[in-house]
């Protein structure tokens, strides 16, 4: 899969939750590259030096829009809830392996917490796609929280996790019902902790898990080294070229 | 178009443009980006004798208009290097020089020779530099005598171009320059990163896993172009020059100084097709500027 510098022009920025921005982007010319879901973008910011890796969203039918789910963390985050329509912005794409293609026999959980739903949204949609059986279950601290519930909804089942209980059941996604469906995959990004969580409950319940990990970058292209991960051999593994998704299994967690 | 080409040593290339060793990978990482082919040539990762692990993440904070990285030379050793990597890098279309690094004067001096036997790369860097590692690395390359005797070794047992790469975290770096250049370095590369640290305020702990780490990026470029016009006033063999660089002014602002070569390092992470821009950049300067071949404005400073 070819990587390119490319120049998007955004067509839609939007906030539609506090400290979070919705980029919805096309290039400038030519088409959008091929990409996975569980792939990301280093996206270029005026508020830093280094690029930020982000997710790839979404890809709109005909693969000409791309959408970045992005939340303000820091000067190079907040940059983006600056941009307007017509607003250009450079990203190096597609980068990493993306989630696995699971199999016919598969029947898919995909976890998200926090901004971690935003490449779940993308693998839901080519889940549908291929007709692989599958299910949502995203997890935030209140209903206020939940990211993109509508679209997330337009795509395939939804289950929903609050720690307050203001929206779907009250309590962690590991304390969720829908665990005790006979799932086969567990495909999951968010805060770490969660991850790990998940990880261990899909283990116990014998299912297969990949992770999307989150380490800081540099390069994003497997030049620098920057953002190793150890693995269960106590090797290093680069998140952003034998990554950001790892087997729950390949990784140094209990 | 102005000529472009430049020697270091016996390595010949076809313009001065080269990229950082820890920066560009081994290439191949940036063949979707850049025409190798325009390149005056790639500094590879640094390699040890024995494979490295390196440290634990995280190894890398940005900081105003830089960044520092703890990543220790990772590496998979010169083995691995022979075996499996060599024969992937051996016919890119661009001069291909390996950055050597080690612990002691032997494993500098026996990785030398082992890169030395392979046709194909017709130079080494001498990482003489790094302030990653706890052991070897800069502690040679801090003192006169320490740098003296590891080039001294690494002389005798490499025949082809040897290129001593610097410590900026010295007092005096003429008169480490001069030391590698009476055992016998065909070349100096300078800067390596400086030597700084980042803290988390609210969480009150170090940002880097060691604590400490290189400093890179447009933030070093003063203090490199003041090291290679110093440096280049102190010897008599090619400098090369590095640090900081993000552009074609840049680049020709380090030939200016008296570098013979450039190398970019931080600036690809921020545009991936820089490099081969340099070039580009370079040339539009010379044509503009009328001159001829861009030896001419090798330490051509007017004042
Ligand atoms: C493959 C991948 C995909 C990602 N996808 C998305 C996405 O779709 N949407 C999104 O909003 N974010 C995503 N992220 C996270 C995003 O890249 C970071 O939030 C961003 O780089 C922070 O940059 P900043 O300059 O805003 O923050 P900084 O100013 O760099 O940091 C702000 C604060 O966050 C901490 N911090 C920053 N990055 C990390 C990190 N990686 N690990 C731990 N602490 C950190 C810093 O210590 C600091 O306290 C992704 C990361 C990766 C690696
Ligand atoms: C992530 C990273 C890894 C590096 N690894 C090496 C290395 O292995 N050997 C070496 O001699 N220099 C290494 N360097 C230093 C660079 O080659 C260069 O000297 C330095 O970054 C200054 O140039 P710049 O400001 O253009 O990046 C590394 C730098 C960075 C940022
Ligand atoms: S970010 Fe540079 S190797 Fe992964």
């Amino acid at each position: 899969m070819k990587k390119e510098i490319l120049d998007l022009q955004i067509a839609e920025a939007t906030s539609p939750w506090e400290g979070f921005v919705l980029l919805k982007a096309e290039p400038t010319e030519g088409a959008l590259p091929e990409c996975r879901p569980g792939q990301f973008a280093q996206l270029r910011t005026g508020g830093a030096l280094l690029r930020r890796p982000i997710s790839i969203h979404n890809v709109e039918e005909g693969g000409r829009r791309v959408w970045f789910l992005v939340q303000a963390v820091g000067r190079g985050t907040r940059w983006f809830q600056t941009l307007k329509a017509g607003d250009c912005l450079n990203a190096v794409m597609p980068l990493g392996n993306g989630f696995g293609m699971p199999g016919s026999g598969d029947r898919v959980l995909l976890v998200g917490g926090g901004v971690g739903v935003a490449p779940l949204l993308f693998q839901g949609q080519r889940l549908r796609e291929r007709g692989i059986p599958f299910a949502f279950l995203l997890g935030a601290r209140s209903a206020d929280l939940l990211l993109q519930l509508e679209e997330f909804r337009r795509v395939g089942e939804v289950f929903v996790a609050t720690e307050d209980g203001s929206a779907g059941e009250c309590g962690l996604v590991t304390q969720h019902s829908a665990f005790a469906a006979p799932y086969t995959l567990v495909q999951t990004c968010g805060p770490t902790p969660m991850m790990r969580a998940v990880a261990r409950l899909a283990h116990e319940q014998g299912m297969r898990c990949e992770v999307s990990l989150e380490n800081r970058m540099a390069c994003g292209v497997g030049a620098c080294l920057c953002c190793v991960t150890e693995d269960r051999t106590g090797h290093n593994r680069c998140v952003c070229t034998d990554g950001p998704v790892f087997g729950a299994e390949e990784l140094n967690w209990d | 178009m102005a000529d472009l080409k430049v020697s270091i040593g016996a390595l010949e290339l076809r313009n001065p443009v080269m990229t950082a060793s820890g920066t560009f990978g081994y290439g191949l990482e940036f063949q979707d980006f850049v025409d190798l082919s325009e390149l005056g040539g790639i500094v590879v990762k640094g390699t040890t004798l024995r494979p490295r692990e390196g440290n634990p993440y995280p190894r890398m904070a940005e900081t105003a208009s830089g960044m520092l990285n703890c990543v220790g030379l990772q590496n998979k050793g010169v083995d691995y290097f022979c075996e499996h990597i060599y024969p992937e890098v051996k016919d890119l279309p661009t001069q291909v020089v390996v950055n050597v690094s080690g612990s002691t004067i032997e494993d500098y001096a026996e990785t030398a020779h082992r890169i030395g036997e392979l046709e194909r790369i017709p130079a080494i860097e001498l990482n003489i530099s790094c302030p990653n590692v706890r052991q070897g690395g800069m502690a040679f390359g801090v003192t006169s005598q320490g740098a003296a005797s590891v080039v001294k070794a690494v002389r005798r047992a490499y025949p082809k171009t040897l290129i001593v790469k610097l410590s900026p975290n010295v007092t005096d770096i003429a008169e480490i320059a001069r030391a590698v250049e009476a055992e016998g370095a065909d070349a100096v590369s300078l800067i390596n990163t400086l030597m700084g640290m980042a803290i988390d305020a609210e969480r009150r702990r170090k940002v880097l896993s060691i604590g400490t780490g290189g400093l890179s990026g447009p933030a070093v470029k003063p203090v490199a172009l003041r090291m290679v016009h110093q440096v280049s006033k102190a010897v008599g063999i090619p400098v090369v020059g590095l640090g900081g660089i993000m552009s074609a002014t840049d680049a020709v602002e380090f030939l200016l100084a008296g570098a013979t070569a450039v190398e970019i390092g931080t600036a690809n992470f921020i545009d991936p097709g820089v490099s081969t821009k340099v070039v580009r950049g370079i040339s539009e300067y010379l044509a503009r500027h009328g001159f001829s071949s861009v030896r001419e404005i090798i330490g051509a400073l007017e004042n």
